[in-house]
């Protein structure tokens, strides 16, 4: 079974549009390492993924990306406080079992953090759980018995964990395919990309 | 794709130095040998070139035979060779024989111009730092200005640490694998044993034993015995022996009646026959010595400040003697420093003899490395 994690990539424009220049960047799951190697061209970044699974790990060496394979379930404690300008967590979240404390982590390493994750609160999905079964999308396309994702949420509630850890939201963007949704965001809206900072 | 082929005959060669090497212990070699050994050719360039180090058994023969009739081929002879993933139709590779070794490089076992004798016990206590100053002679001395890269498992990872900390500027790789930026005690612990059960043997007399023609193999097979029980780990070892026996029922007496017990003895007895005790003593003294940030993971960071190199770091799940936690040190240290570094962690049973093997994921790691290094 593959990922098909990077198969949508038009949301590498809008995390580059909140990636500055020469930033050091730490991508969390960094899969095939394509994310990294697009910020490399577009914003002339530097820095490292973390990517566990063996496969992809090699596909990020042979792009020249500095990957390390370990495990971020148990924290980021080979980063040093404020060490990244960026740290990006890009469609992985859903998959990570110490969700809260990877996001502190990444707070505590970046001075920004970027989160972008499936909405799970999308028309779509919402129609397949009242028809009886369990969604399926293209930002979600495994079955429920095979699927890596344990922790999948909604807009509203990752705004609510965003405001009971006082994480401060500075952009907010959510698209369907390739357009931005500003319209009852958590209804139309396939995938969320969020911009933090600790406040 | 081309198929992987061997390297055929290979001949050792000697670089002579005259130039004093002054070791870390304030002891002076004014003179020294080393034996090595290249494969492949040397870019016009000179900027393929990639030193592998060896660690506490190993040698300069690295790869192909010195002769049709050799049973075995060099120790890593499955990474090094054309096609293979140190390819050398690419790659200038060299290895030596280090300093206190007794393959031919100046040792216990060679002869002290001076005396005429060997050298025997009065050969000095080298180190990790000693080894590298002198590759580094040699390296110059071949006229190869920066090394594309340092290669190196075990005690030879440690050799490479050294060489990005000492020549920053003449390595541009240093791939670093089943290494630790220093031994825990539990390591020397077991060297410590290793060594106690060679110098209290009766036949090592203090060092000096090639004179009487015996050499201490009670002492040397009991050291290799442990240290190969350490080399690997609970797993492979239940799945290669388990409680097999030798025979159908307990005999009652103490002759090796487990499968495990006759492998260790063979092996134990193999050594004892091929390997110098002296320099099995200093080789372990060398992994005890090397600690570059002097116990401290904090200094490492500090002392890491100083290197250029791009770093490959690479450990083995089961590997308990060389830890992955060991190498996420080095890692750390690296991270610390901005420093390029690609860090994998192999899923092996075979603990830390693991570097030597070929695993299909292990090798292709490398493969995909040294593709992108030139």
């Amino acid at each position: 079974m593959k990922l098909n994690k990077n198969n949508y990539r038009y949301d590498f424009p809008i995390i580059a549009n909140w990636v500055k220049t020469n930033s050091k960047v730490l991508d969390l799951g960094c899969g095939d390492g394509e994310l990294l190697n697009y910020l490399k061209k577009e914003r002339n970044i530097t820095g490292y993924g973390i990517e566990k699974d063996s496969d992809k790990w090699l596909e990020s060496l042979k792009k020249g990306i500095n990957v390390l394979q370990v495990d971020i379930e148990a924290g980021l404690p080979e980063f040093e406080d404020n060490s990244f300008d960026v740290v990006i967590l890009s469609k992985t979240i859903q998959s990570m079992h110490n969700t809260e404390e990877i996001l502190n982590e990444m707070l505590r390493v970046g001075k920004q953090v970027i989160v972008t994750f499936p909405n799970f609160g999308y028309w779509r999905d919402r129609i397949q759980s009242i028809l009886g079964v369990m969604p399926k999308s293209k930002e979600l396309p495994y079955s429920w018995f095979n699927t890596p994702n344990v922790h999948l949420c909604t807009i509203k509630d990752f705004d609510d964990l965003c405001k009971s850890n006082k994480y401060k939201i500075v952009d907010r963007l959510v698209l369907t395919d390739t357009k931005s949704v500003k319209f009852f965001p958590n209804l139309l809206g396939a995938l969320a990309l969020y911009n933090l900072v600790n406040r | 794709m081309t198929s992987k082929k061997n390297i055929g005959i290979v001949k050792p060669k000697i670089f002579e130095s005259l130039i004093p090497l002054r070791l870390q212990s304030g002891k002076i070699l004014k003179e020294y040998d080393l034996i090595y050994e290249t494969y492949g050719t040397l870019n016009k360039d000179k900027g393929n070139a990639v030193l592998v180090c060896h660690a506490l058994t190993g040698n300069h023969h690295l790869a192909g035979r010195h002769s049709s009739k050799d049973k075995y081929p060099g120790w890593w002879d499955n990474l090094i060779g054309p096609n293979k993933p140190l390819d050398t139709n690419k790659f200038f590779v060299i290895g030596i024989n280090n300093l206190g070794g007794s393959d031919g490089s100046s040792g216990p076992k060679s002869t002290n111009k001076k005396t005429k004798k060997s050298w025997g016990a009065d050969f000095p206590v080298v180190t990790v730092e000693d080894w590298v100053n002198s590759h580094e002679a040699l390296i110059t001395s071949l006229n190869i200005p920066k090394l594309a890269g340092v290669i190196g498992g075990s005690l030879g990872g440690m050799q490479v640490i050294q060489w990005a900390l000492k020549f920053p500027k003449k390595i541009n790789h240093a791939i670093v694998i089943a290494a630790a930026p220093n031994l825990t005690a539990q390591n020397i612990s077991f060297n410590e044993v290793a060594r106690q059960s060679i110098i209290t043997d009766p036949d090592f007399n203090k060092g000096n034993y090639y004179e009487k023609n015996t050499q201490p193999k009670r002492g040397l097979r009991i050291a290799r015995m442990l240290g190969h029980i350490t080399y690997l780990s609970d797993d492979v070892m239940e799945s290669k022996f388990g409680r097999k026996l030798k025979n159908k029922n307990y005999k009652y007496d103490f002759k090796t009646e487990f499968e495990i017990e006759s492998y260790l003895n063979y092996q134990g007895d193999k050594f004892a026959k091929e390997f110098d005790a002296n320099t099995y003593i200093r080789m372990t003294k060398a992994l005890d010595y090397y600690d570059p940030a002097n116990g401290s993971k904090r200094n490492l960071s500090k002392v890491f400040k100083k290197i250029k190199s791009k770093f490959l770091v690479i450990s083995f799940t089961s590997d308990w003697r060389f830890s992955p936690d060991r190498s996420k040190e080095i890692v750390k240290a690296l991270l610390d420093n901005n420093i390029d570094v690609k860090y994998a962690e192999i899923t092996a049973t075979s603990g830390h003899d693991a570097f030597l093997m070929e695993e299909p994921r292990y090798h292709a790691i490398l493969k995909s490395y040294f593709n992108k290094m030139l």
